[in-house]
């Protein structure tokens, strides 16, 4: 609780496990959630860094954008989402392929 | 006591995101999604940020979980009881993303990063408030304008077809 | 004056292009009266300028009209006219027999399946034979031989579905080019020496030495002397091709495998004749060498021509061969000196001997009619021993046969007298006076009286041997004989104006003494002499000199001989004193020698034809055998080697490399397509991968 580290580790370990999510998941949703942990992992070092370096509230405000976009996000993504389902019948982003030559 | 809460949050962090990460289920992952931002929130509270927590819970989870689960069900056939979700590359992906973790730890467990003591607690809100409408008032905006491009793009891009 | 010349000259080749563009329209509808009416047009306008000449009664009556026909840098052709006494008496002669041929041939050529192409190429022949008369220079003339050289194969091959035809004409044809080859030589020459081929600028041109300093350097620097001798004997060459002397002779009797007409206009009266026309242009330009040589060459042709006719039996090939032993006539003549008789001669031998060919073609017609109306197709019309008796049945064929052929026999009061006379007194003269020449520098000059009398007398005998196997005794096929009737007068009126115009007074008006030498015709025609001022020259004043020495002891001795040759034939074949049968088997190898033309055909497929195509063999087989099979096809067999050797290393070397290249690009490409997977999330790891990897490249 004390230690900057531990908050780190947690930051990059939700990243990794966001990355990982995002690059092997099939599902355009599942997707959406490792993006979620990614920016989770990115606010989390915001605060740590606001607490223990800066000592400022500048990381919080940033926090507070960042989950501002990451709804907006959401909510645009999961449009794409329901209209490439609407259009193909499936939510696979590796059919989602033609453009590919 | 504290410190027990503490790990306890940060394991439970850390296993729904594996949760999230590695489940076969999409609908165990979307609800283990909700104890990762929970335990988030937590550390938000540990690190003395009690309004960017109450935003966490509030629109992460009020707000994002609800829309992604809404995106799950919208995208599946009713009658599927298991949605359960493939994945590809495991092997390949997890040894890259494995390395990235050693990449990312190095730095933050071999390095000095506190600069004095910590902050202590304060409250918060008050100087979110001033600090959004002084020194960040022009991204405040431009937020507000992002926000109402998405909100119209999303109802354009999800609008049925006529 | 000149058009006139240029419509005579032209006239005959529109009749030529109404007949052959227009046949369609014109073949059955009595066409060919275009073609005569035509011709009647010539031939009065040929009259008119016979008229004016015997007007200005000048023997150097001379009109020239000449253009430029191209230039080339310094060399330069002329294309001209000449009118003079020679040519207007040719213009007439020619126009004369072409008319009366082109009015006999509407009944001998009647229902032909050509006739209207048989007359647009009668228009054609007497086209071109009008422009070697009317020439002004040598090259002209070469152009219209050419010209008449196609007109005699058109016509000999009329019927060319015969295959003896056909080979007649291509025979013509060859054996013409032989000599053309020599006479185009000769013209070369001169060119290249003169650089004009005008006939007076060839003349002057040697008269005034220009010929020995043109020739410098040129021909080696020849002896000019030799080299005129060359050239006149090269153009002789001409000649002898066209007019059928020895030994480019053998054309000739062939020729008769043409209509009869055509053989009285082209091979007996007119084409043939141009030769000795051409010996008459360049007679000025002869050295005695060359002359020695044509006299040779005409004596040898006449006597040894006489000597086949006596055994033939077709009655065309009779005539054929005495023919070309006429013709021997006017050659040696020319080349003895006695230049007006030689030409003189041409002029009568039209007549006569148009007016025999016509009679017998008035003959096979009939024999045709005849052997048709009996359904026999297998007996030959032209034979004289199916005939015989036929007085009786062709008196008007009959009369005009005896009329030419007395001509011919050389009895007085008719033409061939006159004409003969003269040449035989000519190489009399020629044999007593000459010391130029190889001839009498060899002691051999009396040859040529000795062919001409020995010519003479066999000339008689065969041509009243024909008389009296055709028309006198038993009819040998009465079946045939039944049948046999007079021509049409298309065809007996043409034979009476030949035969009229063998009488002796038509040459000798002023006089009408039928011995005399003194008419129009040696009025207006006058021996140039020569121009050849340099070597040895012919003398005309002492040959004409012995000429008129040799006068009368060789008219003297021509009437003898006619006479011995008649007699004879009278004993032979009339009276039958002697038997010709027993006659022949006497003489042994001479009459089986006489009966097959002397093997001079023989000769020329055996001794010259299979000899050049066995030598076209070997050298053909050299050629295949080792010439190509060592040169070419080894060069293309080694290119070969060495080229595929190439080609090796091209393929390991060259194209290696090119290749290993394009297959390390492949393998490239091969390999790396397998992370161009098209899905983004491959694109982020090996994203995530770079980082890495810029991560441990920082680190250590």
């Amino acid at each position: 609780m004390g230690y900057i580290e531990s908050y780190l580790a947690l930051s990059a370990i939700l990243f990794v496990l966001g990355l990982y999510t995002v690059s092997t998941r099939r599902n355009a949703v599942a997707i959406l959630m490792g993006v979620e942990l990614i920016l989770n992992a990115a606010n989390i070092n915001f605060i740590a860094f606001s607490k223990f370096v800066t000592h400022s509230l500048d990381g919080h405000v940033v926090t507070i954008f960042v989950v501002m976009l990451a709804a907006a996000e959401a909510a645009v993504a999961l449009a794409i989402v329901l209209n490439m389902y609407n259009n193909t019948g499936h939510i696979n982003v590796d059919e989602a392929n033609s453009l590919k030559q | 006591m504290a410190d027990l809460i503490f790990w306890l949050f940060w394991g439970l962090t850390v296993a729904s995101a594996s949760i999230v990460a590695f489940s076969k289920n999409l609908i165990y992952a979307v609800f283990s999604l909700l104890g990762t931002f929970i335990g988030v929130a937590a550390m938000y509270i540990f690190l003395n940020a009690d309004f960017v927590a109450v935003t966490q819970i509030v629109i992460y989870v009020g707000g994002i979980l609800v829309l992604l689960i809404f995106g799950i069900m919208l995208t599946n056939r009713i009658t599927q009881t298991v949605i359960s979700e493939s994945s590809f590359q495991k092997m390949f992906g997890l040894t890259v993303v494995f390395a990235v973790l050693i990449m990312v730890l190095i730095p933050v467990l071999g390095h000095t990063w506190t600069n004095g003591e910590p902050m202590a607690f304060q409250e918060t809100i008050h100087q979110i408030g001033t600090l959004l409408f002084t020194d960040y008032i022009l991204l405040f905006e431009v937020a507000s304008i992002l926000l109402l491009g998405a909100l119209i793009g999303a109802a354009t891009l999800a609008r049925k077809e006529r | 004056m000149i058009t006139v010349a240029l419509l005579i000259l032209l006239l005959p080749l529109l009749s030529f292009a109404i007949q052959i563009f227009f046949r369609k329209f014109i073949e059955s509808k009595n066409g060919e009266w275009i073609s005569i009416g035509i011709q009647l047009t010539t031939l009065g306008l040929a009259f008119y300028l016979f008229a004016v000449m015997i007007g200005h009664y000048d023997p150097h009556f001379r009109i020239e009209e000449n253009v430029t026909w191209f230039n080339l840098g310094n060399f330069s052709l002329e294309m001209g006219i000449l009118i003079d006494n020679i040519s207007v008496i040719m213009l007439l002669v020619v126009a004369l027999i072409s008319s009366l041929v082109h009015i006999y041939s509407t009944e001998y050529m009647k229902g032909d399946i050509r006739f209207s192409r048989y007359y647009g190429f009668l228009g054609i022949f007497t086209f071109s034979m009008n422009g070697i008369v009317l020439a002004n220079n040598f090259f002209m003339i070469y152009v219209f031989w050419e010209l008449v050289g196609l007109s005699s194969y058109l016509l000999i091959g009329h019927w060319w579905e015969k295959n003896s035809a056909a080979d007649a004409s291509k025979k013509a044809f060859i054996t013409n080019r032989v000599g053309d080859i020599g006479m185009f030589m000769g013209l070369m020459i001169i060119m290249t020496v003169l650089g004009t081929l005008n006939y007076q600028g060839v003349y002057t041109g040697i008269a005034s030495g220009e010929w020995e300093g043109g020739i410098g350097t040129l021909f080696g620097g020849a002896n000019p002397h030799t080299l005129l001798t060359w050239a006149g004997i090269l153009l002789f060459m001409g000649a002898v091709g066209k007019s059928a002397q020895f030994p480019l002779h053998i054309w000739l009797p062939d020729a008769m495998e043409g209509p009869t007409p055509v053989s009285a206009l082209i091979h007996a009266a007119t084409m043939v004749a141009a030769g000795v026309y051409l010996t008459v242009r360049i007679f000025p330009i002869l050295t005695p060498d060359a002359m020695a040589t044509v006299a040779f060459i005409g004596g040898v042709t006449a006597f040894y021509a006489a000597t086949i006719a006596i055994t033939q039996n077709d009655i065309k090939k009779v005539l054929a061969y005495s023919t070309v032993s006429q013709l021997g006539y006017m050659i040696m003549a020319l080349g003895t000196g006695a230049y007006v008789a030689g030409f003189f001669h041409l002029i009568t031998h039209a007549m006569f001997k148009a007016g025999l060919f016509l009679a017998s073609g008035s003959v096979i017609h009939a024999m045709h009619h005849a052997l048709h109306d009996i359904k026999d197709h297998d007996t030959d019309a032209q034979d004289m021993r199916n005939m015989g008796g036929l007085k009786s049945k062709m008196p008007y064929t009959y009369l005009i046969f005896i009329v030419a052929s007395l001509s011919i026999s050389g009895i007085p009061f008719f033409s061939g007298f006159l004409s003969k006379d003269a040449i035989l007194a000519g190489s009399w003269a020629y044999a007593s006076t000459a010391h130029e020449g190889w001839l009498a520098s060899m002691h051999m000059a009396w040859i040529l009286p000795f062919f001409g009398f020995g010519a003479a007398v066999i000339t008689a005998f065969y041509m009243f041997r024909l008389i009296f196997m055709t028309f006198f005794g038993e009819s040998k096929r009465p079946d045939i004989f039944e049948k046999m009737h007079e021509s049409p007068k298309a065809m007996t009126v043409p034979l009476m104006i030949l035969a009229a115009l063998s009488l002796f007074f038509f040459y000798t008006i002023p006089s009408i003494n039928p011995f005399s030498t003194h008419g129009w015709f040696s009025h207006v025609i006058e021996n140039p002499g020569t121009v050849v001022n340099f070597g040895s020259t012919f003398n005309l004043e002492h040959f004409e000199h012995a000429n008129h020495e040799a006068h009368m002891p060789a008219m003297i001795l021509s009437l003898i001989v006619a006479t011995l040759g008649i007699g004879f034939a009278t004993l032979v074949y009339l009276l039958k004193k002697v038997s010709a049968e027993s006659l022949a088997s006497k003489l042994g190898v001479l009459y089986k020698g006489s009966f097959n033309k002397w093997y001079m055909d023989e000769f020329y497929i055996n001794g010259i034809i299979r000899p050049f195509l066995k030598g076209c063999d070997a050298v053909a087989l050299f050629d295949m055998e080792y010439y190509d099979h060592y040169l070419i096809n080894g060069a293309g067999r080694n290119t070969k080697k060495v080229s595929s050797g190439v080609g090796v290393a091209d393929d390991l070397i060259v194209d290696g490399a090119v290749n290993f290249s394009g297959y390390i690009f492949q393998w490239l490409g091969w390999s790396l397509k397998f992370i161009q997977t098209g899905r983004i999330q491959n694109y982020l790891i090996f994203a995530l991968i770079g980082v890495v990897a810029v991560f441990l490249l920082n680190a250590f």
